[in-house]
């Protein structure tokens, strides 16, 4: 079958070798686990430890704020030495739990395992709340949130999102290999919740071998196994879906108005853990890599475990110049190493100064690059221009708003302008004269 | 207050660039279009290689001298000056006089180029406002022909026609074409035969297009279209009379044709963004090329066709617009 | 030649008929005050009345829809003479003009990262809340210095954002652009200023800068009538000083953050066309 493939898009180099083919290994826990309380998208949860309080591994530590929320948990047993602002990956200070762990790592009081068969949807999507499973891949949104769509939403197919495009990052690849059956129930589970008859695994066809290996399991349960060609973004929402079934999410719509559910592999295998074991999210699947260090791997790490001690596990060849939560094309540099790993964070990289493309910016060409790279078949140069001039009308009558984010536009643009930072811009702008208007 | 350890960078994502910079592109085209430089030297000789010397130097100085006294960053590095000046060469003929040639590339960088803001600001090619200035200003230097003499480097210049130019007056004088264009040979695609020095050897210029092609630097949108749209059209005359109408392979290989599709044409600030637009743009200077051929007062139309089209990006870039992904009809852009 | 004659002249004939008709036909209406209304404003559509240009205001004012007081580049001169055209009586509005309360130049205040992007301080801002570890300083990208209509901003030697006070008219642009409210209307014959934009306590300033407002008290202490304490951070108190004690205060401030521009020359200084020029990305 010929899939269809999504306009645009750009071929980065994947530089997952290095940590592709490795067994992960379990983080050691860190002298200070720094839990964030807004780990996800919504309203941050409220503390409910105080400093002094001994907490036990998986604890509740923060309770979910409303609807869109999520509970946080403790990722280790431990003395909660604080509950104060602390750097959080998104730059600013902000509320945090600060556990000194006791190296016990006593876990709460743990449901048996059972299958979630004997479940009923409305029990599920609960323990998943309780979990506080939230979107793995980076947009960390509330899992539950996307489960219990609106009235009149019908949900028909259910899509397992393993692409991971990203250059360097291998952790979904590794979930997929080392918990392969944990995410084939998970994707059950989400069948079961959504009503949804048919199921896909999206994945890249530069992992031949976990297609070998997904083939069969695949067969046996009815599971459509989708290999895409290779194209970076193919992991975003919008273009998985139209790769995978040939639908267009509309641009002001969600998946759901198509009747599709994407969720990335280790929110599923997190989602499986949370429904037969009722175990919280405390731990996730981070790759470590990047030029700058020296044995890049895939860890277990437990939420809250600061970064510099996952560089200083893994080794760094020289102070780096700059450090990544996430990949390189959509990630955020951080200001500081000593922000935690959260919720969302699907990995780490480092990169020296000599890896970093340092070209400044030059006039626009005009060479139309931007535009045939748009997955989302915007025209980014004229939107950036238009929102360096604050044209904002113009620019959201080009469409900013529909703009992902991907950086294919920035990543190809020969004259180096940063046109995502600016069309970003421009989205926010544009959002809040909306509001005051 | 003394700083922290050295700070981490922090920029916007994404943080990985595809490599291919402004200034690569343009050293690219510059390096496409070295064998066709090479031919010109070896069939027009030293005076060939005065012209092209003159006109990239000039050209670069030009553009170092205007940003200086603008008090502007100056910016010869990206190649781009470089690269205007090799194309305002490839549009002289060998026997221009040196201050032409410098001419040319004043004109080139000064009113095509750095007037409108610099690079990527300006509306139209700048070597082919370089040329038609000339080509109107100076028409006796600008169409005095020499005899390509292979090899030869320091022959005597023997005055000659171009094949457009002699199959025009031919028409026009007799009703029909001479005899060695009906039959067309196989030496043009060489470029054996007088005109500019950029636009007599096909071969080489293809050899160039191809290079960009495969480097990612031009698309092929512009080139097919426009030598399809010339193919075609001057395709149909040539059935309607053969004797009055050179065959299309003429057309393709003579003159600034192939020059202009693959070089000219594709020119990333004066063309298009998008693919359709391409197609259309292309089609357009093919339309435009063959008619001013055919029956324009100018024997060669290419450089008119490709400035008229210039002329008209803005409009294409303006209604010829990708649709958003997810949205159903083209909203009113613009 | 008597065709020609009378070919050209009627075409002309026709030509003329045609736009005379045209004329007529198409005329626009404009209220005669509306013209002279446009006359008189400040003409750099600064869009400080909260109207879309000059002429947007023009037509409200004539409209009756708009308070005549709104453009502020005017001042009272160009208050006056709407109030006239109007036929209304008005109250005057005091001058105002803008301040940069920020001297947290690379000497003074703490990075916190090394910022590398698009030149234009909205969008750092983004970034990790920008590159200033001083959540309030000037960023000095300049992203006020693009938007002045008056080019009465300058980024000057220091990376800051200064005011030349000639020109400056207090349309208030600036002020929604700084995404850090770094830049605040006073009245323009004020010349003594707390030039620090940080609420936060003084263990907070002291970790971001060396020439920020500590809250220490000590000018409210001095000048009670003068200053007030935000939060932790001083304020002027326009229009109650009294020069002697205000002095004293300026001298005991640990900080130095409170300036008396006059005497400072500070912040007057003619921006230069080449740091006016935009610099960023085309």
């Amino acid at each position: 079958m010929i899939q269809p493939s999504f306009p645009g898009g750009t071929h980065p180099p994947g530089h997952k070798t290095a940590t592709a083919d490795a067994r992960s290994e379990i983080c050691p826990l860190p002298a200070e686990l720094v839990i964030p309380l807004a780990q996800h998208v919504g309203a941050p949860a409220l503390p409910c430890v105080t400093a002094g309080q001994w907490v036990a591994r998986g604890q509740l530590v923060g309770r979910a704020n409303g609807f869109v929320s999520v509970p946080v948990h403790a990722s280790t047993s431990g003395l909660v030495t604080a509950v104060e602002p602390r750097p959080h990956p998104c730059g600013a200070d902000l509320p945090a739990v600060v556990l000194q762990p006791d190296g016990a790592d006593t876990w709460a009081d743990e449901y048996q395992k059972q299958s979630f068969h004997v479940l009923s949807v409305e029990a599920m999507l609960e323990r998943i709340r309780e979990a506080g499973v939230v979107g793995m891949g980076g947009a960390a949104f509330p899992t539950h949130v996307k489960l219990d769509p609106p009235q009149g939403k019908v949900i028909d197919t259910v899509i397992v999102n393993a692409v991971e495009c990203e250059p360097w990052l291998t952790a979904d690849r590794r979930v997929l290999l080392e918990q392969t059956e944990k995410v084939l129930t998970g994707l059950e589970i989400l069948q079961e919740i959504s009503g949804a008859d048919h199921a896909y695994i999206g994945l890249e066809d530069n992992q031949p071998d976990v297609a070998r290996l997904l083939a069969p399991h695949c067969q046996k349960r009815g599971i459509g196994l989708a290999v895409l060609p290779t194209k970076y973004p193919q992991g975003a929402e919008r273009q998985l879906i139209y790769a995978v079934t040939g639908r267009r999410v509309p641009a002001r719509g969600l998946p759901m108005d198509v009747g599709v559910l994407v969720q990335n592999v280790g929110t599923i295998a997190a989602l499986t853990d949370a429904v037969t074991r009722g175990r919280p999210l405390i731990e996730r699947m981070v790759t470590i890599s990047g030029p700058a260090v020296v044995r890049p791997q895939n860890l277990r790490v437990r939420i809250g475990t600061p970064v510099a001690h996952l560089l200083e596990h893994c080794g760094v060849t020289e102070e780096p110049a700059m450090v990544i939560l996430g990949g390189p094309m959509m990630g955020s540099a951080q200001h500081t190493p000593a922000v935690p790993v959260v919720r969302g964070t699907s990995g780490v990289l480092a990169f020296r100064r000599q890896d970093l493309p340092t070209t400044t910016a030059g006039p626009c060409v005009r060479c139309g690059r931007c535009v045939n790279a748009c997955p989302m078949n915007l025209q980014p140069t004229f939107i950036a221009d238009f929102a360096r001039r604050d044209e904002l009308e113009l620019a959201e009558r080009f469409a900013a708003r529909n703009c992902i984010e991907c950086g294919s536009c920035s990543f190809i643009c020969p004259a180096n302008i940063p046109l995502v930072q600016s069309i970003r811009y421009a989205k926010g702008a544009i959002l809040a004269r909306r509001r005051r208007i | 207050m003394e700083p922290r350890t050295p700070l981490l960078i922090v920029s916007p994502s994404p943080h990985l660039h595809a490599g291919l910079t402004t200034r690569g592109m343009m050293g690219a085209v510059l390096l496409a279009l070295l064998p066709a430089a090479a031919t010109s030297i070896y069939l027009f000789g030293l005076p060939a290689l005065r012209v092209l010397l003159i006109c990239v130097v000039g050209s670069v100085a030009m553009e170092a001298l205007w940003q200086k006294v603008a008090d502007q960053p100056i910016t010869v590095r990206d190649g781009s000056a470089a690269l205007t000046g090799l194309l305002v060469a490839f549009n002289l003929p060998a026997s221009s006089p040196w201050w032409l040639s410098l001419l040319g590339a004043a004109l080139a960088i000064v009113v095509g180029k750095q007037v409108f803001g610099g690079l990527g600001h300006n509306p139209f090619n700048p070597a082919l406002v370089a040329r038609i200035v000339l080509l109107i200003s100076f028409p006796s230097a600008m169409t005095h022909w020499t005899a390509p003499q292979p090899g030869r480097f320091l022959a005597d210049a023997i005055s000659a026609a171009t094949p457009l130019s002699e199959s025009q007056s031919a028409v026009m004088l007799t009703g029909h074409l001479p005899q060695h264009i009906i039959g067309f040979s196989s030496r043009y695609l060489l470029g054996n035969m007088p005109g500019c020095l950029g636009e007599v050897s096909a071969l080489a210029l293809l050899l160039g297009a191809l290079f960009l092609l495969w480097w990612g630097v031009i698309s092929w949108h512009i080139p097919i279209s426009y030598l399809g749209t010339v193919t075609l059209l001057s395709g149909a005359f040539w059935l309607i009379d053969p004797s009055r109408y050179p065959h299309p392979a003429f057309h393709l290989v003579s003159g600034g044709l192939m020059l202009g599709a693959c070089y000219m044409a594709t020119d990333l600030v004066t063309s298009p963004l998008t693919s359709r637009g391409m197609l259309l743009f292309g089609c357009g200077c093919g339309l435009f090329t063959v008619l001013i051929r055919l029956f324009g007062s100018y024997p060669e139309g290419v450089a008119f066709s490709i400035l008229l089209m210039n002329a008209v990006t803005p409009l294409i870039d303006r209604y010829v617009v990708p649709r958003p992904f997810g949205m159903d009809r083209s909203r009113e852009l613009a | 030649m008597m065709a020609a004659v009378i070919c050209l002249g009627s075409l002309g004939f026709v030509a003329a008929l045609l736009l005379g008709m045209a004329a007529r036909r198409f005329a626009v209406t404009v209220d005669p005050r509306q013209v002279a209304l446009m006359d008189i404003l400040a003409g750099a559509n600064c869009g400080a009345c909260g109207f879309p240009g000059c002429d947007a205001y023009a037509r409200a004012l004539v409209a009756g829809t708009a308070k005549p007081d709104l453009c502020r580049p005017g001042g009272a001169e160009t208050l006056k003479r709407i109030a006239t055209i109007l036929g209304v009586a008005v109250t005057e509005r005091p001058p105002q003009i803008a301040v940069v309360r920020c001297q947290g130049d690379l000497q003074h205040a703490r990075l916190k990262y090394a910022y590398q992007g698009l030149q234009d301080c909205r969008a750092a801002q983004k970034l990790a809340r920008g590159p200033k570890l001083c959540p309030a300083g000037c960023l000095g990208l300049g992203s006020c210095v693009q938007h002045c209509p008056f080019d009465a901003l300058a980024i000057d030697s220091r990376g800051l954002a200064m005011v030349n006070r000639s020109r400056c008219t207090g349309c208030g642009l600036c002020v929604t652009i700084c995404p850090r409210q770094v830049l605040a209307l006073a009245p323009a014959n004020e010349t003594i200023h707390v030039l620090c934009n940080n609420r936060e306590s003084s263990a907070r300033v002291k970790s971001y800068c060396n020439a920020g407002c500590l809250g220490c008290r000590l000018c409210v202490r001095t000048a009670p009538e003068s200053f007030v304490m935000d939060s932790f951070l001083a304020k002027v108190r326009y229009g109650y000083g009294e020069p002697s004690t205000m002095a004293e205060a300026i001298a005991r401030c640990p900080h130095h953050c409170i300036l008396n521009l006059d005497e400072q020359g500070n912040n007057q200084t003619l921006p230069t066309p080449h740091s006016v020029r935009e610099r960023s990305t085309p």
